[in-house]
């Protein structure tokens, strides 16, 4: 198992922790992420390991940060 | 004259008589980029190319600097031209009352030094993007929703915008947190530096990188793209 650090922002809060640790077999990826918080695909469009942008595919590993953001496209 | 001298000691003299001699276009005359001509003109940027389809109804009233009760139906992009006429007659906007798209984004834009995105919809963003990358000139981004601003400024080759949007479907995504009137200013000052930045060739740009803002938690955090 690998711990992983995820950090939501903007309405991704709402209903949900700020941040939190979750628990993951080893290989999990970005994706397996959002399927574990309830997040619908459509509302995660920019997302980060430790700070750097990432792919949905990108497998994580032990101690990673993830931050994930919704598309913010007002004006 | 001591229309710039406030200007001074922010801007050398040099850099201030250089921004007469710039070309900026503003895509979007609504939230964000009533605040951006309003500065940009201020500032004393010699032309302003400032492009719009749309026209004032009483639903931006709330936070576009540009509306007014009276001129409510009237196309955005003459208004800011009017607005300039009244505040810095020194400069030259040229209102383009046209929506930008894939035919016309190249023709409108190919004069300016910096393109300013200031648009509501991220399918207008991404044609935007296209065209800064034809026309290899830098676009700054700005976007809002609700709380929430996200600033960025891209230079030819970097398409942040493929990395902040990526697989957003169809173009659009439903603005369901509102607009209200602080957030587009605040996105627009900070859009507004980044020009001055790229025009006189000092200073630290976003690039490569995004501000991103929450006025609910007062958190401001660079991220790296």
């Amino acid at each position: 198992m690998i711990r992983v650090k995820v950090r939501l922002f903007a309405t991704l809060r709402e209903n949900r922790d700020k941040e939190m640790i979750i628990e993951l077999p080893d290989g999990a990826t970005l994706s397996d992420i959002i399927k574990h918080l309830n997040i619908p695909k459509e509302q995660a469009t920019l997302l980060l390991i430790n700070g750097k942008f990432a792919k949905l595919d990108e497998a994580l590993e032990d101690n990673d940060t993830v931050s994930i953001f919704p598309p913010i496209g007002g004006g | 004259m001591g229309r710039y001298d406030r200007n001074m000691l922010c801007l050398s003299p040099e850099e201030n008589d250089s921004l007469r001699h710039k070309t900026v276009a503003v895509v979007g005359c609504g939230g964000l980029g009533g605040h951006i001509i309003e500065m940009l003109g201020r500032l004393g940027v010699g032309k302003i190319i400032a492009v719009d389809g749309d026209v004032f109804e009483d639903t931006n009233l709330n936070r576009q600097i540009l509306s007014n009760m009276e001129n409510l139906g009237k196309p955005k992009a003459l208004e800011a031209w009017k607005r300039m006429k009244l505040v810095n007659p020194d400069i030259e906007l040229l209102p383009v009352y046209n929506k930008i798209d894939e035919n016309n984004a190249t023709t409108i834009l190919q004069k300016a030094q910096v393109i300013v995105d200031a648009l509501d919809n991220i399918g207008g963003r991404i044609i935007l993007q296209n065209a800064c990358e034809k026309l290899k000139i830098p676009m700054v981004h700005g976007a809002i929703s609700g709380w929430y601003a996200q600033i960025t400024t891209i230079l030819p080759g970097d398409r942040s915008l493929d990395k902040i949007y990526s697989d957003v479907k169809d173009g659009e995504v439903k603005n369901l947190l509102g607009n209200p009137s602080f957030t587009p200013a605040l996105a627009a000052s900070i859009e507004v530096s980044e020009v001055v930045k790229l025009l006189i060739g000092r200073g630290e740009l976003l690039r490569n990188k995004m501000l991103f803002i929450n006025l609910l938690n007062n958190s401001f955090e660079i991220i790296e793209l």
